[in-house]
């Protein structure tokens, strides 16, 4: 009797409330892929929901694991330059708030507090035990005073472990001509600029109204950085230049528009203080894997550089605009992709009247934390056309990407102000 | 929509030379938008597109903007001096430089800025030979 009771009726109890757990936990992660996963072409066994819709430029974001995101927006909306949102279980997002009157790209959360740029300051929120930042109305400035041109203006931000933040100060000129962007123009002699620009430049995280003076140029030769992350497997600073433009236009007998299209490559490098990257004086092909002399240098096209300049660690096709750089340190997605790169690339406009490309997520394998193999779309569709002939057509740009607690990719959208997550689904 | 686009710019020079063939200056703009074009593709092209689009936050559209479709002596200025400050167009803001283009001569400004104001939806009478050498001219002091 009891024998029966057990196989007919506790079973099916103990059965149905296993069950129950199994659907609670899984409901307690309810986060499901969009139908058409948010217009996104993903690898098979990965889907994309859109988290929300904040209606203006989201550039770079930081997902806490209590689910809230803050987006750094390009320029401030209603005042607000930092928009706030809180996750649903089911992974869609409400605007909670917003706050910070300035415009930037810089955003970046380590160790209690919350980094973000305007271009030309650095500011750090005190964040509560619940990741929550404290007083909304007055951050520390920790620095001051970097110079802004009128491109390459937006200041990126990383920390390593040791309360060190590095910047982005991007180059006010595309090659350093003394007309900029000018047919035939030469080089200006030396490039002065470099002395405050084209590279990274490392501050304390934790002292307060630092200027240049206070911070060290920890590597130049950079002409604009928009994407950079920390290694965490062999504590490195990892960041993707911007390569200049106009090879054609501006030297119409050496490179061709197709050509042109092609070089120079964006580049990822993995940075070690003192590092020279060679920018204005080299462009680096990455058909040929050589290092060239820029023609406003004395360069033809062919000739090569100074081997002094640092080699790339990875290099991919020009103009792509890679604009977010994540190591992906989370559980979720296939081994394959564990401790790999994400790069958002933006989108290209300098290849015309060749097609644009880019507007997608690229992974790049990573083995010992260097580069190792070839570096594959991720995911695409964000432009919505099949093919991008003018960069306006773009419905959206990847341009921001972070890690959630459980190991999802967020990537901002700053056309429209899309936040995707892509999750993993097949088990 | 790239078929329609090319089909459209073609259409451009053929549709104003019909329905303008009797008068000589009419004529005389479709051979100047004709000319401006190959201009275009070789000098304008790589930032402000294939369509006149531009590119967000950088090169400003030239799709029925008052800098292509108003005053003429800022325009052909435009293409003389090149451009390095930031403009406002429709709420957007656009900052990269633009060269001046002062190397090309007074029948080039005058055929690409006449194809520009009559290309991309934009409507415009065509820019002259003559008024292009008086812009220079005053613009060289």
């Amino acid at each position: 009797m009891k024998s029966k009771l057990l196989k007919y009726i506790i079973t099916p109890i103990l059965g149905l409330v296993i069950c129950t757990i199994i659907y609670a936990l899984k409901a307690d992660n309810g986060v499901v892929a969009d139908a058409g996963n948010a217009g996104l072409k993903l690898p098979e066994g990965f889907g994309a929901l859109t988290v929300a819709n904040i209606g203006a430029k989201a550039r770079h974001l930081s997902v806490t694991p209590q689910g809230d995101i803050y987006v750094k927006l390009a320029k401030p909306k209603e005042g607000k330059g930092i928009i706030t949102l809180h996750e649903g279980s089911n992974g869609k997002a409400e605007i909670t708030g917003g706050f910070g009157n300035y415009g930037g790209t810089g955003m970046y959360i380590k160790d209690g507090y919350m980094y973000a740029s305007s271009n030309t300051e650095i500011f750090r929120y005190k964040l509560d035990a619940q990741n929550k930042v404290i007083d909304q109305e007055h951050p520390e400035r920790i620095i001051m005073g970097l110079k802004a041109g009128r491109q390459h203006e937006t200041k990126s931000l990383v920390l390593d472990n040791e309360d060190n933040i590095y910047i982005n100060i991007g180059a006010p000129l595309s090659a350093c001509q003394v007309q900029d962007r000018g047919l035939h123009s030469p080089g200006i002699p030396g490039c002065p600029l470099l002395d405050s620009a084209g590279g990274i430049w490392q501050f304390k995280a934790n002292k307060l109204n630092q200027t240049y003076k206070d911070g060290v140029r920890y590597a130049t030769g950079l002409r604009n950085i928009v994407g950079l992350d920390w290694n965490q497997q062999d504590n490195q600073l990892f960041v993707m230049q911007h390569g200049r433009d106009n090879l054609n236009s501006s030297w119409p007998e050496l490179f061709t528009t197709k050509e042109s299209a092609e070089l120079p490559a964006e580049c990822m490098y993995a940075l070690k203080k003192g590092d020279d990257a060679g920018w204005p004086f080299m462009f680096y092909n990455q058909i040929t894997h050589k290092k060239i002399v820029m023609p406003e240098y004395g360069g033809d096209g062919k000739k090569e550089a100074d081997a002094k300049y640092l080699e790339p660690a990875a290099a991919y096709p020009g103009h792509m605009a890679p604009n977010g750089l994540l190591f992906y340190t989370g559980k979720m997605f296939p081994e394959k992709y564990r401790n790999g790169a994400f790069i958002a690339f933006h989108g290209s406009w300098n290849r015309a009247p060749e097609p644009q490309k880019g507007y997608c997520v690229v992974f790049q394998p990573f083995k010992n934390g260097k580069p190792a193999g070839d570096w594959e779309v991720f995911a695409e569709g964000f432009a919505g056309v099949d093919e991008v002939k003018s960069p306006s057509q773009a419905q959206h740009r990847p341009c921001g990407l972070a890690l959630g607690i459980d190991g999802s990719l967020y990537v901002t959208d700053d056309v429209k102000g899309n936040i995707y997550r892509i999750i993993y689904t097949k088990k | 929509m790239k078929r329609i686009l090319v089909i459209l710019l073609l259409s451009v020079p053929f549709c104003l030379s019909a329905q303008t063939k009797k008068t000589a200056p009419a004529a005389g703009m479709a051979a100047s938008i004709t000319r401006g074009q190959k201009v275009y593709l070789q000098y304008c092209l790589s930032c402000h597109q294939l369509d006149g689009g531009g590119v967000p936050n950088l090169n400003p559209p030239l799709v029925k903007t008052s800098y292509v479709t108003g005053d003429k002596v800022r325009l052909i200025k435009v293409v003389l001096n090149g451009f390095a400050q930031n403009v406002n167009i429709d709420g957007e803001s656009y900052s990269n430089n633009m060269p001046p283009q002062n190397m090309l001569k007074d029948q080039e400004i005058a055929d690409v800025l006449t194809y520009v104001r009559n290309s991309f939806s934009n409507k415009g009478t065509a820019i002259t030979v003559a008024q292009v050498k008086a812009v220079r001219a005053k613009n060289k002091k």
